[in-house]
């Protein structure tokens, strides 16, 4: 199949999204393991992606084939308030990681997730409230090392790409900080 | 494969089918300029300022179009030349680049050097708008006696040597003596603490180009001190590089314990990351870290210690050691100021590198540069007097902070210079020529350029050169066989 999107991006009906998935799930499972699997690009492999989308947002083409290999996890309500105030309602699936969701629901949250969600950057600290920061899993120190970095840091502050959408999470609300910065800038 | 929802930002041609809601137009600023000409922007420099700024651009207006051009044949700047080669994760941003390039309002221009090919006056000329991200290609000088001696490097260089920066393909550091003192205790210290020290194993699964890791095969080092002015409470690194070193296998730290007097009772009073970062400090330091079985190699900050001279061997061309002055603090946390108390230290060691900051340069005398700050004067990325002249990145703020720092200054600036074409400032109603005069004049003066295609070509031969050693890629390292790739 050639180009479907009409716009100026590049995607194709995208036989190698599957695998850009499983690399992105591996990144999921194991930050650590992911990040020996080398960025896409470093090991010759480049994942088509929507040139609007990379960075702040994906074509849904991408996500339509993750959804349809994972129509098993539930679906479950999440509201995000942008940097402007802004609350976005959406529906997530269980399983994905706080940063595919920005990705995935093309969120436009500048710059949001750099390294791709393999704990090299801070730009994807979200803000929780406090009853669901304190159910969330424990924080490995890989991940406090990068938050401890992020800008405009709170008590109850985690990195998207860290966290998974559980079902018990159903309509909870999370913040995008004001600022997306990383405070090895000062 | 079932394709109900296709791009649903800024398709020219879905904005009247269902599947565009407006709701799920976020951000889309449709403006287009009143007269029909579009904004063309031209930025100087390929790296994340450049490609963020770009990538910025491109988002916030339909009608803007993009030149960048890049003095090698390749493009990413440091994110290729200068993050580790154990660092793949923070290359990611590669990607979101490689995207911005191939977007059909940008192109990419490398081998061309702006000041040197062409000048920004003639870019001024030709484009409504020019943005400098060029970057910090020099380094801050010691300015010590015996620092032009063999054996005495900048970190820029070292690093640029083990990541095929053509410019310092003939480095050959001297690896032949046991202790390296790094001069400096900042990210990039560390980094060429730990390439100095990294087993063989780990280094020779990344991208490090094959000429340094033959010469880290042989390498002699097996002590790295990393040196400086101030104390635990005051190093400029992070945590993450930090434990990299601590977790190196095949190495132990070796600190004086004595440099952490006082530290520990103050730990209370820190911010968390400070704190985090000075406890693992002192773990180290105290040994409390696991001792590896078989680690014969060792690294230790050394606090307190200004560089007075570089002291040659026998042979008055080779570093046999340095002397240090011996510090005390004035005041504390982080505005403490490093006092010579006259008492003086000397080292061995056979090779020093030091880590002190990288440095812009003026790369055209028509632009203003403050030489005392090594930067453009600039207010929110505006270089005055005039309009459209504009800068981003290391050479806007100074060369600190990491890729993410780099892509929000980026926006800055692009932001300034939108409000710009919005209020007028810049008149778009003129129609510029664009790439078209530039070059031209390219050609003319026989400067082949080098298309984002054809660095794709370098790409993939990287990339299987790379395949037949089983690493990522092996990096080409000069320029003459980048063209001939790139031309092939």
């Amino acid at each position: 199949m050639g180009s479907v999107c009409k716009c100026s991006c590049t995607v194709t009906a995208n036989p190698h999204a599957h695998l850009s998935s499983m690399a992105s799930f591996v990144r999921f499972c194991s930050p650590i393991l992911g990040s020996f699997l080398g960025a896409p690009l470093s090991s010759g492999y480049r994942v088509p992606q929507c040139v609007w989308h990379k960075g702040f947002g994906r074509c849904s083409v991408r996500s339509s084939s993750s959804q349809d290999t994972s129509s098993a996890g539930e679906k479950v309500v999440l509201h995000i308030v942008n940097q402007d105030g802004m609350k976005t309602t959406t529906q997530v699936t269980e399983g994905e990681s706080l940063l595919d969701v920005v990705v995935n629901k093309n969120l436009d949250i500048s710059g949001f997730g750099a390294c791709e969600g393999t704990l090299a950057c801070s730009t994807c600290h979200l803000i929780f409230d406090e009853n669901i920061y304190n159910k969330l899993g424990p924080i490995m120190d890989e991940e406090m090392d990068m938050l401890d970095l992020a800008y405009g840091q709170t008590k109850t502050s985690r990195l998207g790409c860290q966290i998974n959408i559980q079902k018990w999470m159903d309509g909870m609300t999370v913040h995008v900080p004001q600022e997306i910065k990383d405070r090895r800038s000062e | 494969m079932n394709l109900r929802r296709i791009c649903v930002l800024r398709c020219k041609s879905l904005l009247n089918s269902k599947y565009l809601r407006t709701s799920q137009i976020v951000g889309v600023r449709k403006l287009t300029s009143p007269s029909g000409s579009s904004p063309k922007v031209c930025i100087v420099g390929g790296g994340p300022a450049g490609f963020y700024t770009a990538q910025h651009l491109l988002k916030s207006r339909l009608d803007i179009q993009v030149d960048l051009f890049e003095r090698l044949p390749v493009p990413f700047g440091l994110v290729r030349f200068g993050v580790a080669p154990d660092h793949p994760e923070v290359k990611n941003v590669i990607n979101t680049f490689t995207q911005t390039a191939l977007h059909e309002r940008c192109n990419f221009f490398g081998n061309v050097g702006v000041g040197k090919d062409v000048s920004v006056a003639e870019l001024r000329q030709a484009y409504h708008a020019v943005v400098l991200s060029y970057g910090a290609e020099g380094n801050r000088r010691l300015g010590i006696p015996g620092e032009d001696l063999r054996g005495v490097y900048s970190a820029k260089d070292f690093v640029g040597w083990y990541n095929g920066l053509p410019g310092n393909k003939e480095l050959r550091p001297d690896l032949s003596s046991e202790t390296a003192v790094v001069l400096g205790q900042g990210n990039v210290a560390l980094d060429v603490a730990r390439i100095l020290l990294s087993p063989l194993d780990i280094l020779k699964k990344t991208d490090i180009t094959q000429p340094s890791l033959e010469a880290l095969a042989e390498s002699q080092v097996q002590r790295v001190l990393i040196v400086g002015r101030r104390g635990p409470l005051q190093v400029a690194c992070t945590i993450k590089e930090l434990r990299e070193m601590v977790n190196l296998p095949g190495t132990m730290p070796d600190m004086v314990t004595t440099d952490f007097e006082g530290v520990a009772s103050v730990l209370k009073d820190l911010s968390r990351p400070r704190k985090r970062l000075t406890e693992l400090l002192l773990k180290a330091a105290q040994g409390a870290a696991s001792r590896q079985a078989g680690a014969s190699r060792q690294w230790g900050f050394h606090f307190l210690r200004s560089p007075l001279e570089i002291l040659p061997a026998d042979d008055l061309t080779s570093t046999a050691g340095i002397r240090l002055a011996v510090n005390v603090l004035e005041g504390s946390h982080e505005g403490a100021r490093a006092v010579p108390t006259g008492e003086v230290e000397e080292l061995k060691c056979g090779m020093v590198i030091s880590s002190i900051g990288y440095r812009s340069l003026c790369i055209d005398p028509a632009v203003p540069f403050d030489h005392h700050k090594a930067i453009i004067p600039n207010t929110v990325g505006r270089v005055q007097p005039g309009a459209g002249l504009y800068c981003s990145g290391w050479v806007k703020r100074g060369p600190t902070g990491v890729i993410a720092t780099t892509m929000n200054d980026s926006f800055d600036t692009a932001r300034s210079l939108l409000q710009d074409i919005e209020a007028g400032v810049i008149d778009v109603s003129s129609v510029k020529p664009g790439s078209r005069a530039v070059l031209s004049s390219l050609e003319s003066r026989g400067v082949k350029w080098v298309s984002f295609s054809d660095w794709e070509k370098i790409d993939k031969e990287e990339v299987r050169r790379g395949q037949r050693v089983g690493r990522p890629r092996e990096k080409i390292l000069d320029v003459a066989e980048m063209l001939r790739v790139a031309h092939s």
